[in-house]
């Protein structure tokens, strides 16, 4: 393979990384999900896969502060119900702007969603639909609430 | 040690000063604080007449004439909380020399968060509760806190995106009121 292949199969699959991270809204992406299969007796879970731009977080899903927003993910009803939610363990961090450190999540991280099935679930394939709820700030500034929809592929047994 | 050596030496030692000696400039423009525009390139800020917590019209254009800082926070912005008492101390010590802060609060609660915060905080200056409308017509509020200084012409002198230092708003606000 010469040099100018390379460089094209490495731009090729940079691209191919760059459409996989989606949605994004602003400073978070959330990786797209892969389809979900659910045996017939099976309680799934889902990794959400997050990654916050470097220099900024987002309060956790517990702030340490009453007017902080917190991280949310919710879940439309389905064929899945929410069993549980288990967010990432935050950081205790200070910024220039609190008097004292506060609960964050930054970086990249996973939140996991446990599922059960609902009672007499359509069969064969489908999506449910969850809505992620954040707030970011870097150490300056705040970027207003946003929510990224998220689209889970799943395909009932 | 070989000339190649001695060469390579001599290039690293000449990028690490090159590279502190740009940190070290870009560290002095970080903490120079910048200066209003000139007089002749600042635009006309854009007018809105948005209400008060009490109903009241608060018009930009009536203040003209006057120096205005006007500030988009939210009550759930960490930074905006930083720059309120600044801002509740400008308004004592400024407003008979023809300068008033006006708060423009973006919380899509709007009054129920934002009247117990000001209401708390003793906020001496208007308040009233911003729209998408006022927000485009400032470009897109992208990133809270951010303030506008306006000129007695009623032009923008000055924009601050994020957190800055006290010091800062006081230059420009010196400097707009002479």
């Amino acid at each position: 393979m010469n040099y100018f292949s390379r460089i094209a199969g490495l731009a090729l699959a940079a691209a191919t990384a760059a459409f996989a991270q989606a949605p994004s809204t602003g400073v978070l992406t959330v990786t797209e999900p892969a389809k979900l299969i659910v045996k017939r007796t099976e309680n799934p879970a889902f990794e959400l896969k997050v990654s916050l731009r470097p220099g900024y977080h987002a309060n956790s899903n517990i702030p340490t502060e009453e007017y902080l927003i917190p991280f949310k993910l919710t879940w439309e009803p389905g064929p899945l119900e929410v069993a549980e939610i288990v967010y990432p363990k935050a950081k205790m961090e200070k910024y220039e702007f609190t008097d004292k450190p506060i609960s964050v999540f930054g970086g990249d991280f996973s939140v996991v969603t446990k599922f059960k099935r609902a009672a007499n679930p359509a069969l064969g394939p489908g999506y449910i639909t969850g809505k992620l709820r954040y707030q970011a700030c870097n150490d300056k500034m705040c970027l207003p609430p946003k929510s990224v929809e998220i689209k889970l592929p799943v395909l009932m047994q | 040690m070989t000339s190649s050596w001695k060469r390579s030496a001599a290039t690293l030692a000449v990028f690490v000063v090159t590279m502190a000696g740009c940190a070290s400039q870009a560290q002095k423009g970080l903490e120079k604080p910048p200066s209003t525009k000139p007089s002749a390139s600042r635009n006309a800020a854009p007018d809105f007449t948005l209400k008060d917590v009490d109903g009241k019209p608060v018009k930009l254009a009536d203040y003209k004439g006057k120096v205005v800082l006007l500030n988009f926070w939210a009550t759930w912005c960490g930074p905006c909380k930083i720059e309120i008492p600044w801002f509740i101390e400008f308004q004592k010590t400024y407003k008979d020399k023809g300068f008033t802060v006006i708060g423009v609060a973006l919380d899509d609660e709007g009054w129920e968060a934002v009247k117990p915060y000001i209401a708390d905080k003793q906020v001496n200056y208007p308040v009233v509760t911003g729209d998408s409308v006022v927000e485009q017509k400032y470009g897109g509020i992208d990133a809270l806190p951010t303030t506008f200084l306006i000129d007695k012409e009623g032009r923008i002198a000055n924009t601050h995106v994020g957190l800055v230092s006290r010091k800062e708003y006081e230059s420009d606000i010196n400097e707009l009121l002479q």
